[in-house]
């Protein structure tokens, strides 16, 4: 009787180390868009990659957690977060205020500033709300930069597209007297063939904190606290430990994290 | 005559009890009923009148857009289906072939990629199109979308109308023949008034698909239902946009549906006993 007892303790306490084990090597699914060069996009061949992405990667090696990408259009993003398709988006997802009562955030882990991109023949000379007055603007809808374009602009026309290539082919074909986006994108974008119409306007100024947020978050379930601590650690030791800059010179020519917070 | 009536097979006598069919069908039924309580009860318990008052009049433009498109896409694929329904009942190979290959490839492939390849597509050939003055034209997105639901719809459209003229017999035109009626006015006053009652329902069908459809153009800048619906998602991240378009849309085709039959009942009245 004892050594049954004490054989059917032994096996619980071994699957109990097992389910330990298990949990630590449990793998973080990471949401992204793969639609935003140079922050994610994917490559013809399938692959995710840019800052995002690498960014990513460093954090999870940093917490020693195993993690998959998974792919999801921008507009369902956050419902796909709620419904368990994964546990994190690493989007570039600016840290708005209509967005944290759906979802927790980090700290920022980077923040660049919106700029409008214009064709090269282009009359415009400013970016105020009177400089755009009757112009047609075209922005990616559910982005801060939408949100700012549709509040200031509105003696414009502001169209919605579902994500930037399709914005950037309509400045493209003229469709569109001026973009607003994210001026690394729009920097990226001016860079490659397809980009070459056309050029960067300027930035509005200033940019609200209200409707831009403090910047680039990485977004939770609401109430995964322990996942968002382990996280802003993460954040702090890259920061620290020089892999951040590491990776922020792959893809820019300054400090994109901006201020320290 | 009593021969006859006896002949008339009858339905089998109800069943007593709770057979296993029967049963899986209450099942069903109950299943069904709770879904729609759910969904029903979702919307009571998630009212919120300030989405309402912020989105209606938005949602309500957006239905004036969906509206006018269906209605001028209709309108001008109704038009364009009668040269290419000729076409495919042409004798003449060249005239049938071009009509089939228009019919296959706008059946052929998504409403979605049309979309895009007039939108995107033609928004890359600017420099030909303003030379010929049209780009004025493509340069709006709900006329490119009037134009790529236009040319889809009329494909299907001359399809219902050619299967329709067939389907009137052959005699109706050597009928008129013999009384020395000209084609022309066989087809205006014998063969179609009997085939467009064929062509109804398809016809209908055909309404109340595009009416769907139309969501499409959403994607290419156009506010419509959609379109605003995606937009209020956007703003406030309640799915209440979502279902309140659907519950739009649910209405509309049923509108749709109801109308065409009262047309039906109108105009099958002597075929009535």
């Amino acid at each position: 009787m004892r050594i049954a007892l004490r054989i059917a303790l032994a096996a619980s306490a071994a699957l109990l180390t097992l389910g330990v084990a298990q949990a630590q090597e449990k793998t973080l699914r990471i949401g992204t868009e793969g639609a935003y060069p140079p922050f994610n996009n994917l490559t013809s061949d399938g692959k995710l990659v840019g800052f995002d992405i690498d960014i990513a990667q460093a954090l999870c090696d940093q917490m020693k957690v195993k993690c998959t990408f998974v792919a999801q259009d921008w507009d369902g993003i956050i419902p796909a977060l709620q419904a368990g398709k994964f546990d994190a988006i690493v989007a570039s997802m600016s840290i708005t205020p209509e967005r944290k009562e759906k979802v927790d955030f980090t700290h920022k882990y980077y923040n660049t500033p919106s700029a409008l991109a214009v064709p090269k023949d282009s009359t415009l000379k400013g970016v105020t709300k009177a400089d755009l007055a009757g112009k047609t603007i075209g922005v990616a809808t559910t982005t801060t930069h939408f949100n700012y374009a549709s509040k200031t602009y509105t003696d414009s026309t502001v169209k919605g597209y579902p994500s930037s290539p399709e914005e950037q082919a309509d400045l493209a074909n003229g469709r569109l007297d001026a973009i607003e986006d994210d001026i690394v994108v729009l920097q990226q974008w001016l860079d490659s063939p397809d980009g070459a119409c056309c050029k960067i306007l300027g930035q509005p100024s200033p940019q609200p904190v209200e409707i831009f947020g403090p910047g680039a978050g990485i977004a939770v379930r609401k109430g995964e606290t322990d996942l968002v601590n382990k996280l802003n650690e993460a954040i702090d030791a890259i920061r620290a430990n020089g892999k951040y800059k590491e990776i922020n010179d792959k893809y820019f020519k300054f400090d994109v994290f901006g201020a320290e917070s | 005559m009593s021969a006859t009536a006896a002949m008339v097979e009858r339905p089998p006598p109800r069943t007593r009890g709770w057979p296993r069919p029967r049963i899986v069908g209450y099942a069903l039924v109950c299943l069904w009923i709770a879904f729609g309580l759910g969904i029903v009860g979702y919307l009571v318990f998630a009212w919120n009148p300030a989405f309402f008052a912020k989105y209606a009049p938005a949602y309500l433009r957006g239905l004036g857009v969906t509206l006018s498109l269906v209605a001028i896409s209709m309108v001008l694929g109704a038009v364009l289906s009668m040269p290419v329904a000729y076409g495919r009942m042409s004798r003449n190979r060249i005239l049938s072939g071009l009509a089939y290959c228009y019919v296959y490839f706008f059946r052929g492939t998504p409403l979605l990629v049309q979309t895009f390849l007039v939108y995107y597509g033609l928004g890359s050939f600017r420099p030909e199109l303003q030379m010929i003055g049209l780009w004025d034209f493509f340069k709006d997105a709900f006329n490119c979308g009037v134009f790529a639901f236009a040319l889809n719809t009329a494909a299907y459209q001359a399809e219902i109308l050619r299967g329709a003229i067939e389907s009137v017999h052959r005699g109706q035109w050597e009928g008129a023949a013999s009384l020395g009626l000209h084609k022309l006015q066989t087809l205006r006053k014998i063969i179609l008034p009997q085939a467009l009652i064929v062509a109804l329902r398809p016809y209908g069908n055909e309404l109340i698909l595009m009416v769907k459809a139309s969501a499409i153009v959403a994607i290419i800048t156009v506010y419509d239902l959609m379109g605003n619906a995606k937009l209020a998602f956007a703003n406030s991240f309640d799915i209440q946009a979502y279902i309140w378009v659907a519950l739009v849309y649910l209405v509309m085709v049923e509108l749709l549906r109801h109308a065409i039959e009262w047309i039906e009942r109108r105009i099958t009245i002597h075929l009535k006993r």
